[in-house]
């Protein structure tokens, strides 16, 4: 379903992949390993169409992303070193605000069900500002158990989580792969998933 | 398309509500630059009348100006930028919707205190009446153009005054029909037609290439 | 990559060529500036003649006139380099681009600066708001802001997209810019009726004028190609060919 062919990016001056190719079929969970600044972001974002490639191309369903645009975007959930959620909106505000604009019309019930099962239950109506790192990251994370896209790209989704959250998510992750979906992921914490039935690629730096 | 427009409408209305001090800094700006012009040139009447209309603009550019540096600047940080880069919605709706917040919180007010500035210049009623038609028409095209400004300079240093720089020189038409309106307008309302059509006609033309123009900005400094 | 004309978009082939180009150039550009400087000093005809204060002042219309055109010309090169670079993702448009900068903003300033020293005896001030001036005040914002924006950003990139949207949207607001400039009344244009025909020139200033405006361009395609394979060498710095090219400079000297 995701195919990359010939990929080559820079940033700036620098070099730092080239003539990259694989295809990840559904029900995939891709795991990206590589040394700091070997360009595993990069690969992340170009992979959902923020970083212009160099050379090469990404293709989704046969197709290349840039033609595809929010058709493409519309499959994809994308989770990266930013959370991605207000500090002045409550919790529930971001989430709904996340949903509208992934085009999905969410009940507040929902909503709610969402951020309690990531354990911010008491949580969901205060400024996320007011949230410890762990928390925004959950409400970040409260995005998935919503979404119905099937393409997940999550860089370094397990940082600063506690163990339960770590085991929380690992069980979604392996849920959407379960269920026939694709997840592109980069961690560095050695995590049971990631040495199950995981692909890996390596970029060497 | 509405629902997706209106909620990042509703998003940045309701942000600027729970931060009200960020929307009356530019107000007061605006005034205090205004306000200072008569203390330094001095408080004749007759000068007074000649200054006040370039004064405005001059002050309501700055006021737009100073405000769209934190245009896109919040949702880069926190990483809500790229998320809104990524739905599958057309970006430069999204854009626009953004805009269109920015204005109603720092353009349309500039609007609203106009006739008080009015007063301070001893303008003439129908003068105040074109100011308000001129900046009505006239500080959304700012908005308009200094957008694309902001999404070139997005998390640069020094990128308020970087700004200035490259988005002052692209307000000059606006500036010069918008403060030439006030002045032709001391006399009636009919003399300043042709300078409020024409700013209507760069309201028109801005809102057909600026957001697109923007929506390419953000897709380059984003990466 | 194989048609005949992209095999010199690749900054490892352009830079030789570019090396063999830049002395032509600036021979060329050498003769039409001292021809033109010449006939405009000896071969033209006293203006306005007589005791007229003017009579040998607007002898700098050779230098003015030439800068000012190749201002606006240049600007408009640096902005089809930056389109092209944003369409076809071709790295050495984007360093043509940049390249053009600096010269075109020189051109600007000489354009204002001489109309300053003409203004002086002919309008009896250094600097009159005439439009085709404040015109000229404004190209020069564009440009420093084009270098400006440039040097700002540290991803060469990012910069080099960036600045060529920037350039691109000032291309689209100049028309507008200029125009209000020319007309701040919308009811009737003054300073439009004041443009001089070009034939109504004398022939031998006219001539010395485009010889003039020639001898600047060979100078900026002088100046434009030796930026650019600075520009080359910087952004390349890693490449093998440039490697090579350090050692073979190093055994030689």
């Amino acid at each position: 379903m995701l195919q990359v062919a010939k990929l080559e990016c820079r940033r700036g001056d620098r070099l730092l992949f080239c003539g990259l190719d694989f295809q990840i079929e559904a029900g995939t969970l891709l795991h990206v390993r590589g040394r700091n600044g070997s360009g595993k972001t990069t690969l992340l974002r170009t992979l959902c169409g923020l970083f212009t490639q160099d050379s090469g191309e990404v293709r989704w369903k046969g197709e290349s992303i840039r033609t595809l645009a929010e058709d493409f975007r519309r499959d994809l959930l994308y989770l990266g070193h930013l959370n991605g959620i207000k500090g002045d909106l409550t919790g529930v505000e971001n989430l709904r605000l996340a949903a509208t604009l992934d085009g999905d019309r969410v009940g507040r019930d929902a909503l709610w069900a969402a951020l309690g099962r990531l354990g911010l239950a008491g949580f969901e109506d205060l400024p996320t500002r007011m949230l410890s790192q762990g928390q925004k990251k959950r409400v970040a994370l409260a995005r998935l158990i919503l979404s119905r896209a099937p393409l997940w790209v999550l860089d370094e989704p397990f940082t600063a989580l506690d163990l339960d959250a770590v085991d929380l998510l690992q069980g979604l992750i392996a849920g959407h792969v379960a269920a026939g979906g694709l997840t592109v992921l980069t961690t560095h914490q050695a995590v049971p998933l990631t040495s199950g039935q995981a692909r890996h690629l390596d970029l060497g730096a | 398309m509405f629902t997706v427009f209106w909620s990042v409408l509703h998003r940045d209305l309701l942000l600027a509500m729970r931060r009200r001090t960020d929307v009356l800094t530019t107000l007061f700006f605006f005034v205090i630059v205004v306000s200072l012009f008569p203390l330094g040139v001095g408080t004749e009447r007759a000068v007074l009348r000649v200054l006040g209309p370039g004064v405005v603009w001059v002050a309501a550019l700055l006021a737009s100006m100073l405000a769209l540096e934190r245009l896109f600047a919040a949702d880069y940080e926190d990483g809500t930028l790229e998320q809104l880069l990524l739905t599958d919605q057309p970006l430069v709706l999204l854009t626009l919707a953004k805009v269109t917040a920015h204005w109603l919180l720092t353009g349309l007010p500039l609007v609203l205190i106009a006739p008080l500035v009015g007063m301070q210049y001893h303008l003439t009623d129908s003068s105040v009446a074109v100011m308000m038609l001129s900046l009505l028409l006239g500080t959304p095209v700012l908005s308009l153009i200094g957008a694309i400004g902001a999404a070139l300079t997005l998390g640069l240093r020094g990128g308020g005054i970087l700004l200035a720089l490259l988005i002052l020189p692209l307000y000059i038409p606006v500036l010069v029909y918008g403060a030439g309106a006030v002045t032709v307008g001391a006399a009636s309302l009919g003399e300043a037609q042709p300078y409020l059509t024409l700013l209507a006609a760069f309201l028109v033309a801005a809102l057909a290439l600026a957001p697109l123009a923007c929506a390419a900005a953000l897709r380059i400094s984003i990466e | 990559m194989t048609k005949p004309w992209s095999r010199f978009a690749a900054p490892a082939s352009f830079y030789p060529l570019a090396g063999r180009l830049i002395p032509v150039f600036w021979v060329l550009a050498a003769a039409f500036i001292l021809i033109a400087l010449y006939w405009g000093f000896f071969q033209t005809p006293d203006q306005l003649g007589g005791s007229n204060a003017q009579k040998d002042y607007y002898r700098i219309i050779f230098i003015h006139v030439g800068t000012a055109w190749m201002s606006m010309w240049l600007y408009a090169v640096l902005v089809a380099w930056a389109a092209v670079g944003l369409v076809f993702k071709t790295r050495l448009s984007f360093m043509m681009a940049n390249a053009i900068a600096p010269t075109g903003a020189i051109f600007t300033f000489l354009a204002l600066w001489t109309g300053a020293i003409w203004g002086r005896p002919s309008w009896g001030t250094y600097w009159d708001w005439d439009p085709r001036l404040t015109s000229e005040l404004i190209l020069f914002f564009l440009y420093i802001g084009y270098i400006a924006l440039h040097s700002a950003i540290d991803d060469s990139r990012r910069a080099d997209r960036a600045a060529a949207l920037l350039a691109i949207v000032g291309l689209v607001m100049v028309p507008v810019i200029f125009w209000s400039i020319n007309c701040p009344d919308p009811n009737q244009c003054a300073a439009l009726h004041q443009r001089s025909g070009l034939g109504k020139v004398d022939g031998n200033i006219l001539f010395a004028m485009l010889t003039m405006t020639l001898g600047l361009w060979m100078y900026s395609f002088a100046t434009t190609l030796m930026r650019v394979r600075g520009i080359i060498l910087t952004r390349e710095a890693e490449a093998a060919w440039v490697q090579d090219l350090v050692r073979a400079q190093a055994r030689g000297s």
